[in-house]
């Protein structure tokens, strides 16, 4: 078929599956911080991206820590906790002094945020210098999995989908089946009424939006295994996650999770079959199509009108 | 010899020794060229000083790349001050930024020379800046030297292109790949904007009439895109001999570190790019780079006295841990061929300086003797090195030299 023996193209399609699993995860992880932030507290956090350069730079530090005192396996693990306790502790820090005095006019917390991830860049850019850096991966993670000897699987990729999974579930408990969930989604509802009942909304919604921004950082510790880390790199991600969480519908993280998983798809086999930037086009043109028959996006919490 | 009379010999012999032993101050030289003989047209030369600007991206999204060429060149205008100055002048630096936004380029470049006089600019990175900074440089007759390597496809009388056009780069590292790997089957893969675009347009065009290849895939990403998986995909089931690769910014390391977890690294792929230099190397890391070539005209690496020089200058003043890519080395010599060009014109005036650089050789230019075109541009060499763990290339090959042709014929 077209010039390619059939074990070639079964092993595409093994290959090419991956890729689309993989670039789902990959844009969950990106947009999980985003769904809490944006999509349960209406906040339009354009500095997301620069959370998630904190998990990165973060990462590239500990690994020079790392390989200096020899510990150069098993890093990532620290890296990934420090990289949510310092990006949680930034959300907070930027809640109290920023948001909070924003809550009653959710678009001018697009320009605010806007100016803040501006602030951020020129930051990184002064303490960390304006060249690219790179983490030193540990030996373990670099290179393919081989199932049969003409099959790649990237282990950077295999890691990402593992975190990805583990932060997916830990939202979902978090968000679903522990009091702090009830609370968040409390207030969403009904800001009022749950202050009313003695839920103290200043603080849950402190603690929400640091939380988004600290799985913001985990995601930016995970990317350094597949992509760059630099003053700017949050900029690379941000129209991305936005896309996932809008077309997913914003109240929702079932939404996001499938909007993720459709938009990966979708990209991923028309950049197969077309060039990439037609691909990417394409895919946007659908996603555009399907908004305005569907402003809500694909999920949306149903309301009275 | 024979009509240099007995009194300017010795006054010329008395010179040279002073100059060898130090002595002469700027001020003794200066005095040789009165300021009023050698600025006719008002630029900021005053009897003990020269204004030069600096404008490149100190911020942004391209202060990445711009940061190594602000560095070499006050470098360079420390170490030529250090000399005395140009004729007799210490250079005085005016540093714009052009903050990775086009127009703003064009805005310093006006501000530079309309109100500083700036007697030349150093400046510029992507061509799209440069375009943007063009017409003010030619309607004020202003000088510009441009470290990038680039697509080709202007000349300018304003402008010294100090890096390679586009041919330079591309066909002697073709050559080199087609001869050394037998490769026949090419894959092309560049990031989507025109330098990428103009220089696979340019290899095609190579492969097909000239080497006798073919070209399996050509493929462009969008800038700042960060997912390679389905385009290493269809590599994999192209298996091209050599994968071609002009891929920048932030998406260039998201493709060699995801082509390396793809299984894709040097043991199995042959790949040349033209996009990786030192710098980029910092941010993409050595061990998914090991193996891979890079078609430049300068690696950090390479081995003579002047480059040797050079780097150990460069660390002294900016850092034990800096890396100086090709363009930082082009970016190095624009000072120095400036100074060069006002001393054989005698004078600061744009259009003198202009009109007397073409034809010099730089001898002592940290990659290698160069020298300068009619049509503004370098000739050079290109050397492919081969990427190690460590960062740093070894250079594998060193062509001839080739001259620059910003408009080469049956390549367009």
């Amino acid at each position: 078929m077209f010039g390619y023996s059939m074990a070639d193209i079964g092993n595409i399609v093994v290959m090419q599956g991956f890729s689309g699993l993989s670039m789902f995860t990959v844009l969950l992880l990106m947009a999980l911080g985003l769904a809490i932030i944006f999509g349960q507290m209406g906040v339009i956090n354009m500095a997301h991206g620069e959370f998630m350069t904190i998990g990165a730079y973060t990462t590239v530090l500990i690994s020079k820590v790392a390989a200096n005192y020899g510990f150069t396996d098993y890093y990532f693990v620290f890296a990934i906790a420090i990289a949510f306790v310092l990006a949680f502790a930034v959300g907070y820090f930027i809640e109290f002094i920023m948001i909070r005095h924003l809550y009653k006019r959710p678009l001018d917390t697009l320009l605010a945020t806007w100016g803040l991830s501006l602030v951020m860049q020129q930051i990184f850019r002064s303490s960390f210098g304006a060249k690219e850096v790179s983490a030193e991966l540990p030996e373990w993670m670099l290179g393919s999995f081989n199932p049969t000897p003409d099959i790649d699987i990237p282990i950077n990729g295999v890691f990402v989908m593992v975190l990805a999974a583990l932060v997916t579930f830990g939202v979902y408990m978090f968000m679903f089946k522990s009091r702090w969930g009830l609370r968040v989604r409390a207030t969403v509802q009904n800001r009022t009424m749950a202050g009313a009942v003695g839920i103290n909304t200043a603080k849950v919604d402190r603690v929400t939006f640091a939380l988004g921004c600290g799985i913001a950082g985990i995601a930016g510790a995970a990317f350094t295994t597949i992509a760059s880390t630099g003053p700017t790199t949050g900029t690379l991600y941000i129209v991305d996650s936005f896309m996932v969480v809008v077309f997913g519908g914003a109240a929702s993280i079932v939404g996001t999770i499938a909007s993720a998983f459709g938009i990966a798809q979708a990209q991923s086999v028309l950049q197969f079959f077309m060039t990439s930037s037609m691909g990417k086009v394409s895919t946007l043109l659908v996603i555009v199509t399907i908004l305005m028959m569907k402003p809500e996006g694909l999920f949306a919490s149903k309301l009275r009108k | 010899m024979s009509t240099l009379n007995r009194r300017g010999f010795m006054k010329g012999a008395l010179l040279g020794a002073m100059m060898a032993a130090g002595l002469i101050s700027g001020h003794a030289l200066a005095a040789d060229y009165p300021t009023a003989k050698v600025n006719t047209t008002g630029l900021a030369v005053t009897d003990t000083t020269v204004k030069v600007g600096i404008l490149h991206s100190a911020t942004g999204t391209m202060a990445i790349s711009e940061t190594g060429s602000i560095q070499a060149e006050k470098l360079a205008i420390e170490q030529i001050n250090a000399m005395g100055g140009i004729l007799g002048r210490k250079i005085e630096i005016v540093q714009e930024d052009g903050a990775s936004d086009w127009p703003t380029f064009a805005e310093k470049a006006k501000k530079l020379l309309e109100k500083d006089k700036v007697a030349s600019v150093m400046g510029c990175w992507t061509s799209a800046s440069r375009k943007a900074a063009l017409p003010v440089f030619e309607k004020d007759n202003g000088l510009l030297f441009y470290p990038t390597f680039y697509e080709g496809l202007e000349q300018s009388k304003n402008v010294f292109y100090t890096g390679q056009e586009a041919t330079q780069q591309i066909l002697a590292g073709l050559d080199w790949i087609a001869k050394e790997k037998k490769a026949k089957t090419f894959y092309l893969i560049g990031s989507d904007y025109i330098w990428p675009r103009t220089s696979m347009k340019i290899a095609r065009k190579h492969i097909e009439q000239h080497l006798g290849g073919k070209v399996v895939g050509e493929e462009y990403i969008a800038l700042g895109d960060t997912q390679f998986g389905s385009v290493i995909n269809k590599i994999k089931l192209k298996k091209p001999d050599v994968i071609y690769a002009a891929v920048v910014g932030g998406s260039n390391v998201a493709w060699f570190k995801q082509l390396n977890a793809a299984g894709l690294n040097s043991s199995k792929q042959t790949m040349l790019t033209i996009s990786v230099t030192e710098d980029e190397v910092l941010g993409i890391g050595g061990e998914n780079l090991a193996g891979f070539y890079s078609a430049m005209k300068y690696f950090q690496s390479q081995d003579n006295d002047s480059n040797k020089k050079f780097v150990e200058a460069f660390k002294k003043r900016w850092g034990k841990d800096a890396v100086i890519g090709d363009v930082t080395q082009a970016a190095y010599l624009g000072p120095w061929l400036y100074k060069a060009a006002v001393e054989r014109a005698g004078s600061f005036d744009v259009d003198k300086v202009q009109a007397a650089l073409p034809g010099y050789e730089f001898k002592d230019a940290p990659e290698g003797p160069v020298t300068v075109e009619a049509n503004h541009h370098l000739t050079t060499k290109l050397r492919i090195g081969q990427w190690g763990k460590d960062g740093q290339a070894k250079v594998v090959y060193t062509s001839g030299y080739i001259k620059p042709d910003p408009f080469p014929k049956g390549y367009q």
